[in-house]
């Protein structure tokens, strides 16, 4: 198997994608007493192409979906994927950290379920804790909070700070 | 729903459990047609508690996330801050960060295989594994203070260090899970009634696993090296030469099935003695904190910003912690996953077209601590006539099939 370095990853995904690819950094980290180094590759992409830049990183290998890191900010929501690719061999790993900015008033952003099945459970998770609408993910029922939880409600966005609303809906 | 089919909710609450969830299977005869999993009874919003924590603070919160793994998530945690706000490691707390991880992965692969026993109707193969798995808990009380919940983690390094007196008595309990190793080989892989039970029992195929990201264990028995201490290896793991445990090393072939994910946990058990043996014998000297004061610390971080990740193979896979510092003590985002979360997916496939009395073993086979249930309910859709089955009574058809393969 051919190894691609984190630049030449950066430099193929910026040639596919273009200006797509905002604010990108290669962070590389050593460890051992040999100070071996292994590589984050971090970058924003417009949320139009985010299927695109995973389909590209499919091509290269078949990545790791490790979990949607989401944060409200006040003005847009953020989505950090974190994926893996090129695992199973010593100190080759790399680390794609790919986020993603979506407009406070209607968070949309396409699933990406049909490639990486695996990314179901934290989709759904992003989806009822921030109110992310994932297009081509199935409506299944709530998976962390409770099925009858009030479907305006999403706990994790900064203007929540408690139960308070929930108590007085139940009662 | 044809009429031949029922219901079964499994779950949702036991104490035991580290996720309590709830299993919703439909049933055909004997045979799982499918399930739908629920999780979240017990979640507990530990990130969004987080928030109004500081650094520090949250590292002993992460510890509590699981009784089981509490070195890893504060170890994960600690290097996401690191990583974050650039805060450099003494290279011998990165060797006692490694021994007490690696202690810990030998004393949760030994509980589970005890649970994995007790589901199959082996007690007596529970009180013996368990009985092993006491000396690990007595070496990690005489390192850390605490036979669970161990406090040892830090932002920068580790908070008390090992003796040159202490080194014999690590010495002691590595010799002691030396000798174990051919008893816990007898005992769990050569077993007839063990292979019956678990050989071609919730198969999980490489594809499946790979498409469903599962980690650890659960993944490398279905041949997927994926191991965070090969793939990018990190504090003392970078020094030796860690090659991911597959079932193929044992016995030429890889299956994926339940007993595959025993093969991987027992040979693990022993990669750990031999990590912490190196450990011990390189042993580098120097201080064990990058800033001793609390407070400066504090004062480090606050004014630090950035995002890092922190990763660290737990015992049951991978635990990778996100952290954003923006302004003020707490952090602006703080997600922790565990390994658990992304083997949910996987429990779909390894449940289909089983049979009810398996339920208990694949279950526990991914090592989620839901080996323990509390009950079932059947439900029959014609006459909607509730029969409810009690933890003991599934536990009862797990044992009657066990006794009747042996017969």
């Amino acid at each position: 198997m051919e190894y691609m370095n984190p630049k030449e990853l950066l430099s193929f995904l910026k040639k596919n994608l273009k200006e797509s690819i905002i604010d990108s950094r290669i962070e590389t980290n050593k460890a051992g007493v040999k100070q071996e180094e292994f590589h984050n590759v971090w970058f924003e992409v417009k949320q139009e192409k985010f299927k695109e830049t995973v389909q590209l990183l499919c091509s290269i290998h078949y990545p790791h979906i490790a979990i949607i890191a989401g944060i409200d900010t006040g003005e847009s929501i953020d989505l950090t994927y974190l994926f893996s690719i090129y695992y199973g061999e010593r100190f080759k790993e790399i680390s794609v950290n790919i986020k993603v900015s979506l407009d406070r008033k209607n968070p949309s952003i396409e699933s990406i379920t049909d490639i990486i099945p695996g990314a179901q459970t934290t989709e759904r998770e992003t989806k009822e804790m921030l109110g992310v609408h994932f297009t081509g993910l199935p409506d299944m029922h709530n998976i962390f909070l409770p099925y009858d939880f009030p479907k305006d409600i999403f706990p994790f966005r900064k203007d929540q700070k408690g139960l308070d609303k929930l108590v007085q809906k139940e009662s | 729903m044809s009429k031949s089919s029922y219901k079964v909710p499994i779950g949702p609450i036991h104490p035991s459990l580290e996720e309590p969830m709830t299993f919703n299977f439909e049933i055909s005869g004997e045979k799982i047609t499918s399930v739908d999993l629920a999780p979240g009874d017990n979640h507990r919003g530990i990130e969004f508690m987080g928030r109004n924590r500081n650094i520090v603070q949250i590292i002993y919160l992460a510890e509590r996330i699981c009784g089981i793994c509490s070195a890893s998530h504060p170890f994960a945690f600690c290097r996401a801050v690191e990583n974050a706000a650039g805060i450099a490691v003494p290279p011998r707390a990165e060797y006692i960060r490694v021994i007490i991880s690696e202690l810990e992965r030998i004393h949760s692969h030994i509980l589970w295989a005890g649970v994995a026993a007790h589901e199959l109707g082996f007690d007596s193969v529970l009180y013996l594994s368990w009985k092993v798995r006491e000396e690990v808990m007595d070496i990690l009380e005489i390192l850390t203070g605490n036979r669970v919940n161990y406090g040892i983690f830090m932002v920068g390094g580790v908070r008390r260090d090992i003796t040159k007196e202490q080194i014999p008595r690590i010495k002691k309990t590595l010799d002691y899970y030396k000798d174990s190793y051919q008893k816990l080989e007898d005992v769990f892989l050569k077993d007839p009634s063990i292979a019956l039970r678990t050989r071609n029992v919730g198969v999980l195929t490489y594809e499946e696993a790979l498409n469903l990201a599962a980690v650890g264990p659960t993944a490398r028995a279905s041949g997927v090296k994926k191991d965070v201490r090969q793939d990018q290896p990190y504090s003392a793991y970078a020094d030796m030469d860690i090659k991911a445990i597959t079932p193929d090393m044992y016995n030429g072939k890889t299956k994926g099935d339940v007993y595959d994910r025993i093969v991987v946990r027992i040979l693990e058990i022993f990669q750990s003695v031999q990590i912490i043996e190196y450990c011990i014998n390189n042993l580098p000297e120097g201080d064990i904190l990058s800033e001793k004061k609390i407070a400066k610390l504090l004062g480090t971080l606050k004014k630090a910003k950035g995002e890092g990740v922190g990763r660290h193979e737990a015992p049951r896979g991978e635990v990778i912690h996100y952290v954003k510092l923006g302004e003020g003590e707490s952090p602006e985002v703080w997600k922790a996953r565990a390994p658990t979360y992304n083997n949910l997916m996987p429990w779909v496939p390894m449940l289909r077209e089983q049979e009810v009395a398996d339920i208990p073993i694949v279950i526990a086979s991914i090592d989620p601590c839901i080996g323990c249930m509390d009950r079932a309910t059947l439900v029959d859709s014609k006459t909607y006539k509730k029969q409810v089955l009690t933890r003991e009574e599934l536990r009862k058809l797990s044992i009657e099939k066990t006794r009747r393969m042996m017969q």
